[in-house]
């Protein structure tokens, strides 16, 4: 809103709702990707959550849902940001239901925090997103952000079982409930997971749980992406079954990782089956513990972040040494550096790092890769892609499909600006805007940060 | 119906397309819940997606209410036609279109069944995961429309978990892709919004499905107990101990006369009977089993088998399966109920259940996915007895009330759809439904598609939405409005 308009907001109203020492003004290390809010509210439960939102939507002004600010720069820039709604005081562990799996649990409850509370019954929410001391539930809701679990016990869609929101015009809603198995009404969780806090905020979840495993044992395997991509369908077209499953590439060659979990005698005949499964590739070692945080330490490499990217990929499993093939080229045009975690769904981190000054290559080669996967039939097929997709005698269906998707997640402003770091959203996207306006009709909730403008 | 709109309809599906005689109509005027029936203007059976948009275009001009039906397996009256308005049945469009097996997933037209998804890749060596009891008839478009589950969805998640793309025709005829091939599809989670609509939101006309390898063993117990309580305590040892089965069933007596009378499956005369299947590699198998052996000793199992060959593992889960329809011999009429409970729950809700049928005088059977509380109370009554039909339509509603006191659900499986409208009040707060139906006025403002079910009053779906009202809080003095 503009500077004169905000001078006539009355912060009073919104200090009266969270109270004085609750709402405090905004410093520059606030800002969402160089968008400064003005004032911090932290309101302490839902409802007060709900009040202050009503009173921002009624004040005219815009408000990003902050949770712990691990993802803030996820997204476009807002167009505008007057108010971060914090969830930081929304931190209760509610009642964990061990003997019926599941938990309910506040939306500003750190991930580490709910786990070791959980882990008391032998339990864990069976997810490792990116920085689990810091960020929230409703951050990792918000980002749909899963982890390396995601190929045994699916990702967040499949975990949350309930949820409360609060909305722009003050409802606080749920849908779902406390029971794993559920019918009743629309899904509303799986349509506030990933949504960015565009549709409201999340204040409230409930999980279903799986036990903690008794034992796990991880393998690294090394080679050329085209022979670790082959292992890895090897692995997802035997019996076996992994609870990780992840590829790493870089110029200097790659590793499979892969993680059982389970009984001792379970874990040794399912290592046995994909040595065998592996050969020859050489029988490894087990893996150190470090590798199934990857996906993390590749946004935390040396590169400061001003000069570098991480996108989030997805491609086909089948693809994923072809989609290498086609990184390395668009990396080498532009001489920039790269590193790939990919998971054995298809979905992973893509870094690209550069120097000083280099933001023009680092935004070509997201486009350039956007457009290779985007393509069908034959554009996909030009990065060497005969070791991996229709290797299974299906008529090469992995070809024939569009790629897959890259969004920009983690980059300097200079990158983003220009781009939808979303890519296009499809033929979906009509409704998505009906959507969005049906649920936040005047734009409170951060004004342009989602897919297609949203 | 105007002549001239069903010229328009014949000239899109063809003749043999078009049902309008009312002998033939009759079919299409209930699904699985018989007891409520609406005859339709007319049925079209499209065979291609352009079809399916043209007649949606006709009756989203001419205001026609639509309702897509798969195979009409449905248990709570989703595919219930609406007065004035037409059944679209997508029997015809019965193709799979592709399978992808190293990236594990099939594409197929929503009038496939179930069972022939998992019938085309099983030769080598997969499986589709949701199983429905009827998955021999029901249609995959039904299945999505439901979010239906099964015996194993305990371990392997719901249709939804098992859908990744959707080709859906939005209530306006204009045809919308949601989800894909590839996981994270930017954009909001609509493939997951659509799953479980119960057809209200639009017509699936593909489904990217993913298919997953069969278990290297699969083992199955059978163990007895003298009450559904020690059978409860059984399952609450295995879940304690860190074991997630791919299925845990339970029957109470008189479930197992009825699966007994009806196909000899051979299971003891006992107060609680429960199924525990699990998979996997064969050494864990063997060593969980082993435990499971031990938990239900623990808890009184005075029979414990385990199937020795693959026959007689399809014997133990053949009474199980055929358990609602077996009902039949036992009784000459029954209600089959859908609630969900927290599985701590049980002992309570079980008494429960038991006191409430003696008050009416009503048996009620009860077949149970023990492992996620899914509850199966099947209500027994003679409907040649003057109002009882009635006492058992009261039963099997205060069945549901219970359910939500627990803190569970009025359905697991079978869809709110007709049947369960008026619970949903009881299920959910007023802002709660208002906002799901904020998603149904985005989908279908002008409530074409399957009107009038699941929700016990429709939204206004004005071009401005979010007219205030008060805030619950609001009115009850908790919160104030600025």
């Amino acid at each position: 809103m503009t500077p004169a308009a905000v001078q006539q907001v009355s912060w009073a109203e919104l200090a009266a709702v969270v109270g004085q020492e609750r709402l405090r003004a905004a410093t520059a290390a606030d800002a969402v990707d160089g968008v400064a809010p003005l004032m911090i509210a932290e309101p302490g439960t839902a409802e007060e959550l709900a009040r202050c939102l009503r009173w921002a939507r009624g004040a005219g002004l815009k408000v990003t849902p902050r949770g712990g600010g691990t993802k803030l720069g996820w997204g476009n820039p807002p167009e505008a940001c007057d108010l971060l709604l914090s969830t930081a005081r929304l931190d209760r562990v509610g009642e964990h239901a061990w003997a019926d799996m599941t938990v309910i649990v506040e939306a500003g409850c750190r991930v580490a925090d709910l786990q070791r509370a959980l882990a008391e019954h032998g339990q864990h929410l069976a997810l490792d997103p990116l920085w689990p001391e810091r960020a929230t539930i409703g951050g990792i809701l918000s980002t749909n952000d899963s982890g390396t679990l995601r190929l045994r016990y699916g990702s967040l869609r499949d975990l949350i079982i309930g949820i409360t929101v609060a909305l722009p015009d003050g409802t606080l809603a749920r849908s779902g409930g406390r029971v794993v198995k559920n019918v009743a009404g629309y899904d509303l969780a799986k349509l506030f997971t990933g949504a960015l806090g565009t549709l409201g905020v999340i204040v409230q979840a409930i999980f279903r749980l799986h036990p903690l495993p008794r034992e796990t044992r991880s393998l690294t395997f090394g080679g050329t992406p085209a022979a670790l991509n082959q292992l890895l369908l090897s692995i997802l077209a035997s019996r076996l079954t992994p609870t990780g499953l992840q590829l790493r590439a870089a110029p200097g060659g790659a590793r499979l990782d892969v993680r059982f979990a389970g009984t001792a005698a379970g874990i040794q005949s399912q290592i046995d089956q994909v040595r065998q499964l592996a050969a020859p590739v050489p029988v490894p070692a087990d893996a150190p513990d470090g590798v199934w945080t990857s996906h993390q330490a590749i946004w935390d490499g040396a590169a400061p972040a001003p000069r570098r990217l991480v996108a989030r990929l997805s491609v086909l499993p089948a693809r994923i040494a072809a989609v290498c093939a086609l990184i390395e080229r668009a990396a080498a045009a532009r001489s920039l550096a790269w590193q790939l975690v990919v998971q054995g769904v298809g979905a992973g981190y893509l870094r690209l790092e550069g120097n000083d000054g280099d933001e023009p290559a680092l935004r070509g080669a997201l486009l350039a890769l956007r457009e290779e996967l985007a393509g069908t039939g034959g554009s996909g097929g030009s990065g060497g892609t005969g070791s991996s997709a229709g290797n299974g005698g299906t008529g090469g269906s992995g070809e024939s499909r569009p790629g897959g998707t890259i969004v920009a997640l983690g980059c300097p402003l200079a990158v983003k600006r220009g781009l939808d770091v979303w890519g296009p959203a499809g033929n979906a996207q009509p409704l998505m805007v009906r959507i969005k306006q049906r649920f936040d009709p005047d734009g409170t909730l951060s004004p342009g940060r989602f897919v297609g403008g949203i | 119906m105007e002549a001239r709109i069903l010229d328009e309809f014949r000239a899109i599906v063809g003749a043999p397309g078009l049902i309008t005689e009312p002998e033939q109509l009759s079919t299409y005027d209930c699904d699985g819940l018989t007891v409520f029936r609406v005859l339709p203007l007319a049925v079209l059976l499209p065979t291609s997606t352009e079809e399916v948009q043209a007649i949606v275009r006709v009756c989203h001009r001419e205001k026609i209410p639509f309702v897509a039906r798969g195979s009409g397996t449905g248990l709570s009256g989703g595919a219930l036609p609406a007065a004035n308005g037409i059944v679209i049945g997508l029997s015809r469009m019965n193709l799979i279109l592709e399978v992808d097996l190293p990236n594990q997933r099939v594409v197929v037209e929503p009038g496939v069944m179930n069972l022939n998804v998992t019938a085309r890749v099983a030769p080598d060596g997969y499986f589709y995961a949701p199983d429905p009891s009827s998955q021999q008839v029901c249609s995959i478009g039904g299945n999505v429309a439901e979010n239906s589950g099964g015996a194993h969805c305990l371990k392997y998640g719901f249709t939804t978990t098992h859908v990744m793309g959707l080709e859906v025709v939005l209530p306006d005829g204009s045809l919308a892709h949601f989800g894909d091939a590839t996981v994270d599809r930017p954009g909001y989670d609509l493939c997951g919004v659509f799953v479980g609509s119960e057809g209200t939101l639009g017509i699936a006309t593909k489904v990217i499905l993913r298919i997953m390898k069969k278990p290297e063993v699969v083992q199955v117990l059978l163990a007895a107990f003298n009450s559904t309580n020690e059978a409860g305590a059984a399952v609450s040892a295995i879940i304690a101990a860190g074991m997630l089965p791919a299925a845990i069933e339970m029957m109470d007596n008189l479930a197992i006369q009825a699966a007994e009378a009806a196909v000899h499956a051979n299971y003891p005369d006992c107060g609680g009977l429960l199924l525990v299947e699990l998979d996997g590699p064969a050494p864990e198998v063997e060593t969980l089993m082993d435990e499971v052996v031990e938990a239900c000793k623990r808890c009184g199992a005075w029979e414990i088998r385990l199937a020795q060959s693959d026959a007689e593992r399809a014997r133990f889960w053949t009474g199980r399966k055929a358990a609602f329809a077996a009902v039949g011999r036992i009784s000459p009429a029954y209600i089959v109920q859908d609630g969900v409970i927290p599985r701590t729950a049980l002992p309570f809700v079980m008494s429960e259940i038991s006191r409430l049928g003696s008050e009416r005088g009503l048996r009620v059977a009860n077949v149970f996915h023990a492992g996620d509380g899914n509850l199966h109370p099947l209500v027994l009554y003679d409907d040649a007895v003057p109002g009882q039909d009635k006492l058992a339509e009261e039963l099997a509603g205060e069945i549901l009330r219970l359910c939500i006191r627990a803190g569970g659900s009025i359905t697991g499986e079978h869809g709110v759809g007709e049947e369960k409208k008026l619970f949903m009040s009881e299920m959910f707060a007023e802002p709660d439904l208002d906002t799901m139906q904020l998603v149904r006025c985005a989908f279908d403002p002008e409530h074409l598609s399957n009107p009038d079910k699941i929700f016990p009053r429709p939204r206004l779906c004005g071009e401005r939405p979010g007219v205030y009202e008060p805030h619950p809080l609001e009115t009850a003095g908790v919160a104030q409005r600025f």
